[in-house]
């Protein structure tokens, strides 16, 4: 069978005359598309006929949920910095993507969905399957459009690929009606890379480069917070230099968690509600705090009117509606990190602030000894998920990508895990999406096949996107399933016990026997109730070729501190239920 | 648009502290979008999300050749509709927006009044203040009459009012605000001249 994606480049004078849905492949291809997560369905199929002819060029993952499709997608951006390609019908295909669209929107991950539509005749009519998807998507997407004559589709293509990848990352929706899947229309290459309306990396004023760095070079207590901005700029390098030049202390977000190595002697660690204590607190000490590409979100601020009201504040981002959105700032210094965090550092004199970096050490104290120590070291009582994590990255040299579902075993892979190389956490940071985790971590192993993919996720999560374990059976990922099983949804329970005097609504779950499920999709697993099998069980599932599932009972009413409760003060943070 | 068929107070009031503490007052926003389908509703969802009252919403061609020009009206803070203002130029398709107080443009109206022509012809007050206001009337019938106005947004309200103290007014229709910036410099001009030469450098 001849592949005809590798037949040769027709000549403007002869175009080759192919319908819309062969253009579409086409066009992927073009945009340097290998891999598909996707679920066919009626309005679809043209497309998925031609994929038929495309095997060899497009990988196309079959997912078991549309949703997963998305999140498959979303984890393949996230490790590879590639843009990641979801394909579904119309109707419920569409709009079971819809979640993993906002989560790719909140957390400005590069992501093409195309969906199928009913043939534009029957637009507005309610026709089988009919769902007006561009109203739906447009709030919570880049950009939408609906292709409606296959003459539009390599434009549409070309367009949703530059606009999903540059400035600030998104998702996009093509709505492609089946008219246009259909119809024939002359195949002309298009490369759409400028849009007159939509500015990707706005232009950096130099006055705010110099004002940037006078008040760096004047500050005594310099606080840097690092986002996925940094990761998205590809700017650790650029970072390293920053804050090393300035000699400030850099506290990450969860979604910049892998733009700075765990161990860098000024990273302080995780930022917000449940971050490093020294992070916190000294948000509230120091004089210029300074954000790079970051958001300022609830989650990291705390109660906004009391937030770092001390500080002189920049904020370093590519996105001008985050500018003063939240939290007021001094001098916004808009542009791409890579550049701007260089043009500041050229300007900035080497400084040392030994006494403001030691005064993180009583916090780090405090933290390790009530904290971290119980999570990662305890030596009785049932194990906890702190300690699984940190044997995990241990026992993977820290060169493991970390995948986490949403709730405490997010919160607590992400605090002891290790990182030391970029792109390296996948997690739903804005959305806080249960049910990411596996089908994110699937498309990570795609991503990045050549790297340990690790997954952390909870029995409520697991059971979000079981289905995917089809997946996976399927494809022969290795993903490396760590499921944290608390027979709780543990991050609510938590807060039951917190807030509503210990009133456990629904948050006890009955589970079932999830060896004998990952039995049934052939996946070897392993169940660990002893610290002192711990050890060996990962050794077991990191040695073993393949997915691996391993279960771990874990306590059931543990909590994740520090904890910064809602609409408290960034520095007001609890370290246990006795606080 | 703002529009009524009946006669109850037609727009909102400003409320909350004066302007010139930064609370709420009435801003104007000026966006420029190319002309496709579905920006609108990209545009009227910011404003949704925030729960912020459009007050009044003119959409017409622009000068520039497909380029479309919304008017929107809304009372809120300057801090808010700085943050509504970037959130819509952030739309792939909105070529730019901005806001403006109402020193800074040049407003006006249009508006349609149907009173009863029965008060019309026994209340001279009425053709008094129709008078007053500049308008006119341009359908008369034995049952109602037509008046007609372009104004300021307070000359339209004034009549407003003043023909609802008389009991005549049967039904009340404004067009929504449309504004010219008192600026010398065309700011979509120049984004666009701009755009086109950094188009220039692309290719």
């Amino acid at each position: 069978m001849t592949d005809p994606s590798q037949s040769k480049i027709h000549t403007p004078s002869s175009p080759e005359v192919l319908i819309g849905a062969e253009i579409m492949l086409r066009a992927l291809v073009g945009e340097g598309v290998e891999t598909i997560f996707g679920y066919p369905g009626g309005a679809i199929m043209p497309v998925y006929d031609a994929l038929y002819d495309y095997r060899k060029t497009l990988n196309h993952i079959l997912v078991r949920h549309e949703q997963a499709a998305t999140h498959a997608a979303e984890g393949y951006a996230r490790v590879s910095g590639k843009t990641g390609v979801a394909l579904v019908t119309s109707g419920p295909g569409a709009t079971n993507t819809i979640t993993g669209i906002a989560d790719a929107m909140m957390d400005s991950t590069p992501m093409v969905v195309i969906m199928g539509q009913v043939g534009a005749q029957m637009l507005g009519s309610d026709a089988f399957q009919e769902c007006d998807m561009v109203d739906i998507t447009q709030p919570i997407c880049k950009w939408a459009y609906q292709i409606r004559s296959a003459k539009d589709v390599a434009w549409a293509v070309s367009r949703a690929f530059y606009i999903a990848a540059s400035g600030r990352p998104g998702p996009v929706v093509l709505d492609f009606a089946k008219n246009a899947q259909v119809e024939k229309a002359e195949y002309h290459p298009v490369s759409v890379g400028f849009i007159r309306s939509y500015v990707p990396v706005p232009k950096t004023d130099p006055a705010s480069i110099t004002a940037a760095a006078e008040l760096i070079n004047k500050a005594e207590r310099p606080l840097v917070l690092v986002g996925q901005g940094v990761e998205l700029g590809d700017a650790g390098e650029e970072l390293k230099k920053f804050i090393e030049t300035a000699d400030a202390p850099a506290g990450c977000t969860l979604l910049g968690l892998s733009a700075l190595p765990t161990d860098h002697p000024l990273n302080v660690g995780m930022l917000g509600m449940h971050g490093s204590l020294g992070a916190n607190k000294n948000t509230q000490q120091c004089d210029v705090l300074i954000a790079v590409g970051m958001r300022f979100d609830d989650r990291i601020t705390g109660k906004l009117d009391t937030y770092a009201c001390q500080a002189k504040k920049i904020h370093f981002d590519i996105d001008p509606s985050e500018i003063n959105k939240n939290v007021k700032v001094d001098v916004a210094v808009l542009g791409n990190c890579k550049q701007t965090l260089a043009e500041v550092t050229r300007l900035l004199q080497k400084k040392s602030h030994k006494e403001w970096r030691e005064s993180f050490r009583p916090f780090d104290k405090i933290e390790t000894e009530q904290v971290i120590n119980p999570q990662i070291h305890p030596t009785e009582g049932p194990l906890r998920m702190g300690e699984v994590a940190r044997r995990v990255t241990e026992l993977t040299d820290n060169k493991a990508v970390l995948v986490t579902d949403v709730g405490q075993n997010q919160m607590l892979s992400a605090r002891y895990f290790k990182f030391i190389q970029k792109r390296s956490i996948i997690t739903s940071g804005g959305m806080g999406t249960m049910g990411y985790g596996l089908p994110a971590a699937i498309g990570a192993t795609f991503g990045a096949p050549e790297r340990t993919v690790c997954l952390f996720l909870g029995d409520g999560g697991m059971q979000m996107s079981i289905q995917e374990l089809g997946t996976i059976m399927e494809q022969g990922s290795p993903v490396k399933i760590i499921l944290l099983n608390n027979n709780y949804l543990g991050n609510v329970r938590q807060w039951q016990e917190l807030f509503f005097n210990r009133r456990y609504s629904f948050t006890p779950m009955l589970n079932p026997d999830y060896e004998m499920i990952a039995s049934a999709y052939s996946i070897p697993s392993h169940t660990v109730t002893e610290r002192e099998q711990l050890d060996e069980a990962i050794k077991k599932m990191l040695d073993t070729p393949g997915a691996f599932l391993l279960q771990v009972a874990v306590m059931e009413e543990d909590n994740v501190f520090p904890m910064c409760c809602p609409g408290h003060d960034v520095d007001d943070m609890i370290l246990s239920n006795n606080d | 648009m703002s529009q009524n068929n009946d006669t109850s107070t037609p727009r909102t009031s400003p409320v909350g502290r004066p302007a010139e503490e930064g609370g709420v007052q009435l801003f104007t926003i000026i966006i420029f979008s190319e002309n496709l389908a579905g920006v609108l509703n990209q545009v009227t969802n910011v404003f949704t999300r925030r729960q912020l009252n459009i007050e009044s919403l003119n959409v017409s061609p622009s000068g520039t050749q497909n380029v479309h020009r919304y008017t929107i009206t809304c009372y809120t803070t300057e801090d808010i509709i700085r943050t509504v203002t970037k959130q819509i130029e952030k739309k792939i398709d909105v070529i730019q927006a901005r806001y403006f107080t109402s020193d800074d443009i040049y407003v006006m109206e249009q508006a349609l009044y149907k009173i009863a022509t029965a008060k019309l012809l026994e209340n001279k007050e009425i053709s008094k203040a129709i008078r007053l206001h500049d308008s006119k009337i341009v359908e008369v019938n034995a049952v109602y009459s037509i008046v007609s106005v372009e104004g300021l947004p307070e000359t339209i309200m004034s009549l407003y009012r003043a023909l609802k103290s008389y009991g005549c007014l049967l039904q009340f229709v404004s067009s929504g605000v449309i504004a010219v910036t008192k600026s010398r410099r065309e700011a979509l001009s120049e984004f666009l001249e701009l755009r086109e030469e950094e188009y220039r450098h692309t290719v």
